[in-house]
């Protein structure tokens, strides 16, 4: 049984459809990605999974709950984070203090203490910033700290939009490496990029959004060969 | 010397209401104008008690009493409130809610009326005397007001930065949805919000019946008006912020009365301060301008 299943999921903004039914899934170990262009419905989808936006219609199901009408801070209890797009730290809390959020449905205070340690050896620089305040870390940094605020709940699902907006290619790398590292360990992460060569190139599964439906899926290595995909996406 | 202690102790009562319009600021994102009459909650909360209460040897013990009813009252009013009147308006226009607000100020203000009637009433506070401090005839109650104060500001102070819960409350301030992801639920920090505010309110209240000590409907609008004022002073959504525009807006208006030719336009000085201040710095002492890193 997949981990997340969308079945026919409908979102609406006033009176334009942003979803016109997308159905997907994401099975544990998996990384599945949405690709598409500006506007097709990624981050919708993404906010709508995770409560932040209200379903007008299909279902969404998380380890065998329907789970459309769970408020977003039960879902991060439930397991599911995401790193949002255009990261959305908290710039004026430290680095810690902001990796502590990230851990806010765990009591545990060791617990908490063990967490950080793992992050700040998955991401040294953070470790050596702790102190500093969000707001003054360069985007390449802001990025890691989205990263590991959310990995701080130990997520089943960790949801990722847009990691590498507004990054330097080499960043966007490092990024890429690291969201490889965290496949290799067992996490089941859902992309969304509009770097569609990175995406695909890291992940499992993935799906074509346009425009508010899926026009195309396929594993990585098929869509990424896609005639279609290519001369959409990937520069002819 | 025994001015700058009174207007010491005011600006205490002004920070600790200022800091109940910073903090819903800060959080809920909204003006709530019905703040300064939940003032008044407690200071008829504080009447009732010593009313009650008919015998003058335990006169601390009354207030005590008067206090906590006060602080369960007034938060329990904040809390009530807000549930009712503002939380169905998450995500509506401001303008709705501010109305809304006011509406709710005036609601409170009949309240008082319906139960108490309209005339003042007269509450029997222990008068605490005056002590010498460096020469100076100084009243117990100011030192009382702005001792208490000061711990209440530096356990607020504390609480909001190491606290989990004070934490999440800045992390809601800056971003809601953020917050969300980390798992806050947003409408119980809101909640505490709104408790903590008419708390603190309640502790206004309280002291402002030892400067005053009249209870009547419309006892919190003007202590109110003034510490919103301080709260757009220091800078709204900063709670340093309140706490400086509180002591300065009192301290400011104490110096004012003290001078016969400035006493009667004292109001219209801390007024202009604040058009001074908007003119010069709209953010306020401290306010902040979010920075965006793209």
């Amino acid at each position: 049984m997949a981990l997340l299943t969308v079945e026919n999921l409908q979102v609406n903004y006033g009176v334009i459809r942003a979803l016109k039914g997308i159905s997907f899934e994401v099975n544990e170990g998996e990384i599945v990605s949405l690709i598409g262009a500006n506007g097709a419905g990624k981050t919708t989808t993404m906010q709508s999974i995770m409560g932040l936006i209200p379903i007008a219609g299909g279902t969404v199901t998380y380890e065998g709950n329907v789970i459309n009408k769970v408020p977003a801070h039960k879902l991060v209890a439930m397991g599911i984070s995401q790193v949002p797009e255009g990261r959305r730290i908290f710039q004026e809390l430290t680095v810690y203090e902001n990796l502590v959020l990230g851990a806010y449905t765990e009591k545990d205070k060791k617990e908490i203490k063990n967490r950080i340690d793992d992050v700040c050896t998955r991401f040294p620089r953070l470790g050596e910033r702790l102190k500093q305040v969000g707001g003054t870390l360069s985007g390449g940094e802001q990025q890691m700290l989205a990263m590991g605020r959310a990995l701080m709940n130990r997520p089943k699902l960790l949801m990722m939009d847009e990691p590498s907006m507004g990054l330097a290619p080499i960043l966007v790398e490092q990024i890429f490496d690291i969201i490889k590292e965290l496949h290799k360990g067992g996490a089941t992460i859902l992309l969304v990029e509009q770097n569609a060569q990175m995406a695909l190139s890291c992940s499992d599964r993935a799906y074509v959004l346009e425009t508010g439906e899926i026009s195309l899926t396929g594993t990585g290595a098929e869509l990424a060969a896609s005639p279609e995909v290519k001369k959409a996406y990937l520069g002819g | 010397m025994s001015i700058l202690f009174d207007g010491l102790s005011l600006g205490a009562i002004y920070a600790l209401i200022a800091l109940g319009y910073t903090m819903v600021y800060g959080i809920a994102k909204m003006l709530n104008f019905a703040h300064g009459d939940i003032i008044m909650v407690g200071a008829y909360s504080v009447f009732v008690v010593m009313q009650r209460a008919k015998s003058p040897t335990d006169a601390f013990l009354n207030v005590a009493c008067g206090l906590l009813l006060s602080l369960f009252i007034c938060t329990l009013f904040g809390v009530v409130m807000e549930k009712l009147a503002y939380k169905p308006l998450r995500g509506v226009t401001p303008i709705a809610v501010l109305i809304t607000a006011i509406g709710v100020s005036y609601l409170l203000q009949s309240l008082a009326q319906i139960f108490f009637g309209a005339k003042p009433h007269s509450v029997s506070l222990p008068t605490l005397g005056t002590v010498t401090v460096a020469g100076a005839k100084v009243s117990l109650s100011s030192i009382v007001t702005l001792v208490v104060g000061a711990v209440i500001m530096a356990l607020l102070t504390w609480f909001v930065s190491k606290t989990t819960t004070g934490r999440a409350m800045q992390a809601v301030s800056e971003d809601r949805g953020a917050a969300q992801m980390m798992g806050i639920n947003v409408n119980k920090i809101i909640s505490v919000t709104f408790a903590i505010g008419s708390a603190l309110a309640a502790f206004a209240g309280l002291f402002y019946l030892l400067q005053i000590p009249t209870a009547e409907p419309t006892l919190g609008s003007m202590p109110g008006i003034k510490a919103f004022t301080a709260a757009v002073i220091g800078g709204i959504g900063s709670i340093p912020g309140a706490m400086i525009g509180g002591v300065l807006l009192g301290v400011i208006e104490k110096i004012c009365l003290s001078i016969p030719v400035i006493a009667p336009y004292t109001t219209a000085v801390e007024f202009s301060l604040l058009i001074i201040i908007l003119l010069v710095r709209p953010i306020g002492i401290l306010g902040k301008k979010r920075r965006e890193k793209v």
